[in-house]
């Protein structure tokens, strides 16, 4: 179980929140103008990395707040975890 | 040289040595055929190619040894009552190759269609089983709906008691069904394949993807040496994104660790196998009498091989409800494999945006009971260079144009 950092709530037991998939994917703004490779992109192809790892949770059992996480794929250990909006760390 | 009685008995009495089942080769400089991935769909792959189409100018190239992926990590159930038309096609078409797999093969793969029992715990589940019962059976699949009291019938061991937390309402049942022996799979067709001239080389790691200037592949970098290749196949499973993106090209793919566990082993208790997917539980026995069962996958894209406590735990917790005679059995392994789940729960097979670049993978958490029938199909798809009709409508091209084979519901793992 992976112990993971809310940036609002501190240290807390994986149990307690819900993963929400890759981080970083921004609706595209005007989605009517896109075509049918690049509405494929958004909505089904993800880099799925086997290394760094961007990715969204959401503190549900807690202050219900989504939040990005930085973690390695391989040792599932977390680098970083850091408020929505915010860029990733480098 | 061929298995029988009296080979066995000679062996047995001669004491000589068997001897080994496939070479281990030096990888050529060139061939018609590379399949990245020596599991058992990419050894099928081969052995099909060789087999049926003719083409034995084929490497198989495994980063570690042959079997050892989720072919040798799964809970080898195997069963064909998919909702969907599609799923049914090439599921069942795997069932049927099951059903002579052993004599296909002169190996004993420990096919036993013993039975395969989803359990419903509520109104609502009843209500889709019966209908999963209704379209198999269209499709020409058997599945049939149990009472608790029929089901307890076929399975003894299991509690129908109405006060369970989740009490059984009834179950769908597939007779034909059953498990198979994995490591058997892989080395049936290994051996197959190494006996019709196809190469398999372990300890080869694919480090790259080479392609022509004008775009199609050409060759693989590996970690021993480069190899040339007129058509390249992927066939790596929860590492298909890493090996594809070597190539450009992007997959609509998450790897997940899903983990499985035995119990120590004890005499036959369990006559079928018993699934349910609502509260997480997938069990059956071993030939060895171990208990093996399927836990869920953790939640989030991993590469661990390992997976979480926590779910291992879920699962036996539901293990122990519905069967309290196993309360006290204690576990001796688990372990995970990465499994490569797509959006509609499908397998993606077929022909890649690069020409010569084929691609078998997506088979998420229910991929070992399609293993001949992917392999047949996908080297179809690679000799013609065009879908195979089976494997058509599950091509890449349908998370472009929306026909998506929608099987979230119907897989055995709720994802």
């Amino acid at each position: 179980m992976l112990l993971i950092d809310c940036p609002w709530c501190g240290a807390r037991p994986e149990n307690e929140f819900r993963y929400g998939g890759e981080a970083h994917i921004a609706r595209p703004q005007d989605a009517a103008s896109l075509d049918d490779a690049a509405w494929t992109a958004f909505l089904y192809m993800r880099n799925n990395p086997k290394g760094r790892h961007a990715e969204r949770w959401r503190h549900i059992h807690g202050c219900g707040r989504f939040f990005n996480c930085l973690r390695d794929t391989v040792s599932d250990r977390i680098e970083a975890t850091y408020k929505p909006g915010e860029p990733a760390p480098q | 040289m061929r298995f029988s009685i009296f080979s066995l008995l000679r062996h047995a009495i001669g004491g000589t040595p068997w001897p080994e089942q496939w070479r281990s080769p030096e990888p050529k400089a060139a061939y018609d055929v590379v399949i990245i991935g020596a599991g058992g769909h990419g050894l099928a792959t081969a052995y099909y190619l060789a087999r049926e189409h003719g083409i034995r100018r084929v490497a198989v190239l495994e980063r570690g040894w042959l079997g050892g992926g989720n072919t040798g990590r799964n809970t080898t159930v195997i069963r064909s009552n998919y909702l969907r038309d599609e799923s049914a096609a090439i599921y069942e078409h795997a069932l049927k190759l099951w059903e002579t797999l052993a004599q296909e093969l002169n190996y004993n793969v420990m096919y036993s269609p013993r039975g395969v029992m989803m359990l419903a715990h509520s109104v609502h589940e009843a209500q889709v089983f019966k209908r999963h019962v209704h379209a198999n059976r269209l499709n020409g699949v058997d599945n049939e709906w149990l009472t608790p009291s029929e089901a307890k019938a076929f399975c003894p061991p299991l509690n129908i008691s109405p006060d369970l937390r989740y009490p059984i309402l009834g179950a769908a049942l597939q007779r034909r069904g059953g498990v198979a022996r994995h490591d058997a799979v892989a080395w049936g067709y290994a051996r197959g394949a190494n006996a019709l001239g196809v190469d398999i080389i372990q300890n080869c790691e694919v480090t790259g993807i080479s392609r022509m200037p004008s775009g199609p592949v050409n060759a693989v970098e590996t970690t021993r040496g480069r190899i040339a290749a007129r058509k390249v196949a992927v066939v790596a499973a929860g590492h298909t994104s890493v090996v594809l993106a070597m190539a450009g090209v992007r997959m609509p793919l998450e790897s997940y660790p899903l983990q499985a566990l035995v119990s120590e082993p004890v005499k036959p208790v369990l006559p079928c196998v018993v699934m349910s997917n609502s509260i997480h539980a997938y069990i059956s026995q071993s030939d060895k009498g171990e208990l093996v069962i399927g836990a869920a996958t953790d939640a989030y894209v991993s590469y661990s091989q390992a997976g979480g406590l926590h779910v291992a735990e879920h699962t036996l917790e539901a293990i122990c409800e519905l069967f309290p005679t196993f309360r006290r059995l204690r576990m001796l392994r688990n372990w995970g494999g990465i499994v490569d789940v797509t959006p509609d729960r499908s397998p993606i097979i077929g022909l890649t945006p690069v020409p010569g670049l084929y691609v078998n993978c997506g088979w998420g958490t229910g991929g070992f009971k399609a293993t001949p029938g992917s392999g047949h199909v996908f080297a179809a798809t690679i000799a013609r260079g065009e879908p195979h009709p089976i494997v058509a409508p599950f091509a890449l091209e349908r998370f472009r144009t929306g026909a998506l084979i929608d099987e979230a519901a119907a897989a055995a793992v709720a994802h």
